[in-house]
């Protein structure tokens, strides 16, 4: 893949060294949108609107030169988005069939990270983005994720970077770090740490997909080195082995807190349940075994989905 | 997703996998027809989703799945006992599976057994081929008991299977001249379709080999990937929907993700990590959870409407529980999504409603201002805890 993104990245870096930042975007990340003129794009991107986020451009092949809510360029190629807004995120709201085209577009147009949102993409697609993408330098969360916000420090957190379809409202600025397979289940997570007045610093859905971008153990690696992130949450499912790995290096590496959660354990071996990553196969992947991984690695591992916030507390100490 | 054998047998035909020679036939005298072109070992078995068949008995009182015949007229007779008929057998359940259509094939002569699989790996993200010298048999136990006859090749994502992985495979397997050479040509036709079908996972077992120093598949096992169903409508037409759960089939007709448990309190859930998580704290409140049911990030009132319907259709059922959690998805849609659902049923069992989120408050008023009998919960555990003690 021809690589357009030097003078990008190296601008990206003096920003960040600039500004304080949770991980992967601030309050100054200017943020792009595939797929914007689509129904279920068109109202996150309004939402993030709505949250402050520094939403630059929207991509729609054909639809160039028109505005979104009056005020954000549409572009037909994410080449010209980038060229002409500075634009250093992608988010993917395309629809399946057209999604990992998308990905690869945004990553050819020299972008640092891409934000798939989209549900229901082919297993081989992703197969085949993440083969192609290797040695790009741009960053791929999801897909089949909710996104990512970092909190900003206004009003129910307005004034922060959200890409993705979580619900701003429910967040607050601060230091505990979420990363998470589920959507909701990370909203009830983030719910309940808000509701304990404990703040986060960045909050990241990876996705319920067997293939995705980022993994558990790239994000628990960014925590550990961000300094903002003082504690971590880690939520899990059925399915694979990406929490072990995970754990396995959390408990050499990590100096920071952790509390996960397991969603699965009543799960019927052989099934789909919802994602498609979350299937236990061939005794594979089973709620029970990561949990113990994780409790060896000194995780708090909350037994009921209610006390996530509380086993962070316990696991604070 | 999965196929049927006669439908997995037109697929390797398609792309070059050799299997013994025959063809599906849903009448006796189709079954005459193709034993008749076939040599004098016949072999004529039920189609069905359902491992066991040889060992299975009719409701007819007829027994076995699988019977081996010499004659065209034999076959016939087989036919005449199977169609319209239906098999039980150990992973069936009592209430069987109706057989419609049968397979007439060349019982091929075995010299041995191998084991050969490819799939979709989520750790090296790529295609991986299983083979060992291991076959017919259950594959994770030769896994666990002697790893060391269990034989990988993980496969370049996009340069696709290599002569060498073949040729290392082949070795692997003690396969030599001709037969290795038969063995690449079946591999390599496995791998296109794997490929080109958007499989998750192929599993030839037992692959065979025969005295004439023939390589073919003899039983085979697909799975696809939904996500990519709409590029394969010939693949989609395959499936049938008379092989699995009715209320799974209802489910899907409204874009809602069901599976049916053993349990007696159903849950209505947004999201499928919040789905798993309220049916694990069923049960870790002394509960059994009835089904899993994600209604999706951005559900509808129709569906709602329709979930509750599917939900009460399985009379194991004693107690809902509902838990939603609306980020993005108005808390209110669902409280109306409830109350028409209430009003076109009769709801004589507990309803534990657990409502958070977006518009909550308005979520709250329009339940509390029906004259739906529910029972409220604050948190995700007391919603768990009221559903268990409903029905205790």
């Amino acid at each position: 893949m021809p690589l357009k993104r030097q003078s990008l990245l190296s601008l990206n870096q003096e920003l960040s060294n600039a500004i304080p930042m949770a991980i992967l975007v601030d309050e100054n990340t200017k943020i792009l949108i595939q797929g914007i003129t689509g129904s279920f794009g068109g109202r996150h991107a309004q939402l993030s609107l709505d949250y402050g986020t520094q939403l630059v451009a929207g991509v729609t092949p054909g639809k160039g030169g028109q505005k979104f809510a009056d005020t954000v360029p549409i572009f037909d190629t994410v080449g010209d988005a980038v060229a002409e807004t500075g634009a250093t995120v992608s988010a993917i709201f395309v629809p399946p069939p057209f999604a990992g085209d998308a990905i690869l577009e945004a990553v050819d147009a020299g972008v640092d990270l891409v934000v798939a949102i989209t549900e229901g993409i082919p297993v081989m697609d992703m197969m085949k983005v993440r083969a192609a993408m290797k040695d790009s330098g741009a960053r791929l969360i999801g897909p089949n994720c909710p996104g990512i916000v970092t909190p900003g420090s206004g009003e129910n957190s307005q004034g922060g970077c959200r890409i993705g379809i979580a619900p701003g409202y429910i967040h607050m600025r601060g230091k505990v770090g979420v990363v998470s397979r589920s959507g909701t289940l990370t909203y009830e997570a983030v719910y309940q740490l808000t509701s304990l007045g404990l703040g986060q610093s960045t909050c990241v859905g990876i996705g319920g997909d067997p293939i995705n971008g980022t993994s558990h153990l790239d994000v628990l690696k960014m925590f550990n080195d961000d300094p903002e992130t003082e504690a971590i949450i880690m939520i899990g499912e059925i399915g694979g082995t990406a929490e072990e790995e995970a754990a396995a290096w959390a408990k050499e590496n990590c100096d920071k807190p952790i509390a996960g959660f397991i969603a699965g354990a009543t799960a019927p071996p052989g099934r789909r349940m919802g994602h498609a990553g979350a299937i236990v196969s061939g005794g594979k992947g089973t709620a029970e075994a990561k949990i113990a991984a994780m409790q060896e690695a000194g995780i708090e591992v909350a037994q009921n989905p209610s006390d996530m916030g509380q086993a962070l507390i316990s696991a604070m100490g | 997703m999965n196929i049927h054998e006669y439908q997995a047998k037109e697929l390797f035909e398609k792309f070059g996998v050799a299997t013994p020679k025959g063809q599906v036939a849903d009448t006796p005298e189709a079954a005459k027809e193709v034993a008749a072109s076939l040599g004098s070992n016949i072999v004529v078995k039920a189609q069905v989703h359902a491992g066991g068949r040889g060992k299975g008995t009719f409701k007819n009182g007829f027994q076995g799945g699988v019977h081996l015949v010499n004659t065209a007229v034999e076959a016939a007779g087989i036919a005449e006992k199977m169609i319209g008929q239906t098999l039980v057998t150990h992973q069936t359940g009592e209430e069987g599976k109706l057989v419609s259509k049968i397979m007439v094939a060349d019982a091929v002569d075995i010299e041995k057994e191998y084991y050969l699989s490819i799939l979709m790996d989520r750790e090296s993200r790529s295609p991986v081929i299983v083979a060992s010298t291991e076959g017919g048999v259950n594959i994770e136990e030769v896994a666990e008991k002697t790893p060391e006859k269990i034989h990988k090749e993980v496969i370049h994502p996009l340069l696709g299977i290599q002569p060498y992985e073949i040729r290392n495979l082949a070795s692997k397997l003690g396969l030599s001249g001709d037969t290795a050479k038969q063995f690449g040509k079946l591999l390599n036709g496995l791998f296109k379709l794997f490929m080109c079908c958007d499989c998750t996972m192929v599993e030839v077992n037992p692959l065979v080999t025969t005295p004439d120093g023939d390589v073919l598949a003899l039983d085979a096992k697909f799975d696809f990937d939904d996500n990519a169903l709409y590029r394969h409508p010939e693949i989609a037409e395959l499936h049938d929907p008379t092989e699995e759960d009715p209320r799974e089939v209802e489910a899907a007709k409204f874009d809602l993700n069901y599976i049916g448990l053993d349990g007696n309190i159903a849950c209505l859930v947004n999201g499928a990590g919040l789905a798993m998580a309220t049916m694990d704290i069923i049960k870790h409140s002394g509960g059994e959870p009835a089904n899993f049911l994600d209604v999706g990030g951005g559900a509808t009132q129709e569906q709602v409407r329709n979930a509750f319907k599917i939900i009460l259709g399985d009379s194991n059922v004693k107690a809902i529980l509902v838990n939603i959690f609306g980020g993005i998805m108005d808390c209110d849609v669902i409280a109306k999504g409830i109350v028409a659902a209430c009003g076109e049923v009769d709801l004589n069992i507990p309803l534990v409603v657990r409502l958070e989120g977006n518009n909550v408050e308005a979520g709250k008023k329009t339940l509390a201002g029906s004259d739906v009998d529910l029972i409220s919960a604050d948190t995700l555990a007391d919603a768990a805890q009221k559903a268990v003690a409903a029905i205790a």
